[in-house]
């Protein structure tokens, strides 16, 4: 056997154990998912077989999800939920700029030689590795509007101020549902990834250019605005979009346990209602048409982003 | 002299303005060391506490904080009314194997990716890295119909062997691989290595440090799992850790909140210690993802 086809034959075993699974559990699922979100299946109606019950219905999933329709004069969605749960998700996003300059101002921060730093760093990135799911049921407790440490804290304030302040029902008032969320997910994640990221930014910055700065005179905000942040900005292109798209399908596991996508739906995400509509009501198809429209978004966010953020990184 | 004088005076300057920098961010570390730190000494304490005591604390009174007793036996009494030990089992197998064939699976495709020559290398590759982009959500969806027709809902196969085979690893690895010098490997052959004998003996090796980050990332990633565990177990007895607190949690919080902080705290402790020796691996996989972008 010549040995170039030795080599072949050797790559294809290395490769085989991964592929398989790659096909079986990646792959296929991804082309299958798109085949099935033309389709209605209800899997409960399903005897069993792997096909039964499926009925090709063309566009009819997205006309539902996307589409509008005039009712007694009025433009009204087919799908009002979608539009909704869509709102909840951008909504919660707003969070994420919060975030990134949170998690810029701990890296600089943690970025000094500094006594006892290495213990500061392991306390913002303690929350990060803890499972999310403890995280979510610690805070459930900590948000409880009659005992929890939460509104403990806030009616000790209004006391201390000399106002009668009582906090929100968190949890169980719709106006209030989303922004205990963000703020359980900013408390969660603002020590984490993103500061590591920017630290290892920082730390990549050549000392010369600060020394060449501090002949010059200038600022530490000067400094900043014109050495760091241009340095930096890569990391930043790279967090944000790594954000958006994490945000466009987050927050499951915190919501599932902290709200349970309510109160009236006022905490459902998209990637909520994906999961209600294969788990709860059984309906794969649509589950498949919220989940390639949710792609689609993605997508379409991450090009325009990728196209105009680009330009504003110095490289 | 002027000179001198001079210096010296910028010399005091920039040390004053150093102590109070250092100063302002003691501060700063100290409020946000603080805010992180709070919720979680909260919950150690509660912990310990009499259920009643939970009611009436004033928490500006550092008094509080510190359980009138310590009561150990609200651990204990999770394992009563939670077969809690059967959560840490079931999510100890199947972290462990998942990362065991993550790990295995993707180091043998990361070889023949970044080493070996084969018509169609470059277009696999390509398949791999696009299916990145796709939400999880898209993949999770008909994985979940195969594993009910398949008759593996309830059990550590559903959990397990979906898991073990991702494209993240796989590229991961290859950029790693791709970045170690080929001379060793030139030399192994001319030594009659074979291609198994280079992959074992000169690249495993080598990439200890990734190895050990993917090792790192992937156990702890599939510890904090909740969507596709929830998606797949429906009994008791095959619940993992995070399944197994969200099963406790609604049905207990309106009822004994010292339990619930036990059980939360003891979801979290394993993972802790395992960061604590691990923690130099998992910083550097996440700054190597972060050069990726």
């Amino acid at each position: 056997m010549k040995a170039k086809h030795k080599e072949a034959l050797a790559a294809y075993l290395f490769l085989t154990p991964n592929f398989i699974g790659f096909l079986i559990f990646t792959c296929l699922p991804v082309i299958f998912s798109l085949f099935l979100s033309f389709f209605r299946w209800e899997l409960i109606t399903g005897d069993g077989g792997l096909f039964s019950g499926l009925k090709f219905v063309g566009f009819a999933n997205f006309i539902k999800l996307l589409g509008f329709h005039f009712e007694t004069g009025h433009l009204v969605a087919n799908d009002p939920h979608f539009w909704y749960y869509l709102y909840n998700t951008v909504f919660m996003m707003l969070i994420i700029p919060v975030g990134i300059l949170g998690s810029l101002i701990l890296a600089l921060a943690v970025n000094q030689k500094l006594k006892g730093i290495a213990a500061y760093r392991l306390i913002f990135f303690l929350p990060v590795i803890c499972p999310i799911a403890a995280i979510a049921v610690l805070w459930k407790v900590l948000l409880n509007p009659d005992f929890g440490l939460i509104n403990n804290l806030i009616s000790k304030f209004g006391i201390f101020m000399g106002l009668d302040i009582i906090g929100p029902n968190w949890l169980s008032d719709a106006m209030w549902a989303k922004p205990a969320v963000m703020l359980v997910s900013l408390w969660m994640t603002v020590g984490g990834y993103n500061m590591i990221l920017y630290l290892a930014a920082l730390q990549g910055i050549p000392r010369d250019l600060y020394e060449a700065a501090d002949i010059d005179g200038a600022s530490g905000w000067h400094k900043f605005r014109y050495i760091t942040f241009p340095m930096i900005s890569p990391t930043t292109f790279f967090i944000t979009i790594m954000s958006i798209i994490g945000g466009l399908q987050g927050g499951f596991a915190i919501i599932y346990i902290l709200t349970g996508g309510g109160p009236a739906n006022s905490s459902t995400t998209i990637m909520y209602y994906i999961f209600t509509n294969l788990y709860e009501f059984q309906k794969a198809g649509y589950a498949a048409a919220v989940a390639w429209v949710l792609f689609i978004i993605i997508f379409v966010f991450s090009r325009l982003y990728w196209k105009r953020g680009g330009k504003l990184v110095h490289y | 002299m002027i000179k001198q004088l001079n210096k010296r005076n910028i010399k005091k300057k920039m040390s004053k303005s150093k102590i109070l920098k250092k100063v302002f961010s003691y501060l700063l570390l100290s409020i946000f060391g603080f805010t992180m730190i709070l919720p979680l000494v909260w919950m150690v304490s509660t912990s310990f506490k009499e259920a009643i005591e939970v009611f009436t604390e004033d928490p500006l009174d550092w008094k509080t904080w510190i359980p009138e007793n310590f009561l150990w036996r609200n651990y204990l009494e999770v394992f009563n009314v939670l077969p809690f030990l059967k959560f840490y089992f079931n999510s100890i197998i199947v972290a462990m194997f998942v990362t065991l064939g993550v790990v295995v699976s993707s180091s043998l495709a990361g070889y023949a990716f970044s080493r070996l020559n084969f018509i169609g290398r470059d277009k696999i590759f390509f398949a791999y890295l696009s299916t990145m982009m796709i939400p999880g959500a898209v993949v999770i969806i008909p994985v979940f119909i195969l594993m009910r027709y398949l008759g593996w809902i309830d059990s550590y196969k559903a959990l397990i062997i979906p898991a073990m085979f991702t494209a993240y690893g796989t590229f991961m690895l290859r950029q790693f691989f791709m970045s170690l010098p080929k001379d060793l490997e030139d030399a192994a052959k001319i030594d009659g290595c074979g291609f198994f004998g280079i992959y074992w003996r000169i690249i495993l090796p080598l990439s200890k440090p990734a190895l050990a980050t993917l090792t790192v990332f992937t156990f702890i990633g599939n510890w904090q799992s909740v969507l596709w565990p929830l998606l797949v177990t429906n009994s008791i007895k095959m619940f993992t850790v995070p399944i197994g607190l969200a099963y406790f949690e609604s049905q207990y919080y309106l009822v004994n909140w010292t339990l619930l902080m036990a059980a939360s705290a003891m979801a979290i402790m394993p993972i802790v210690i395992i960061f604590l020796f691990a923690q130099k691996f998992f910083i550097a996989g996440i700054k190597l993802e972060g050069i990726k972008g």
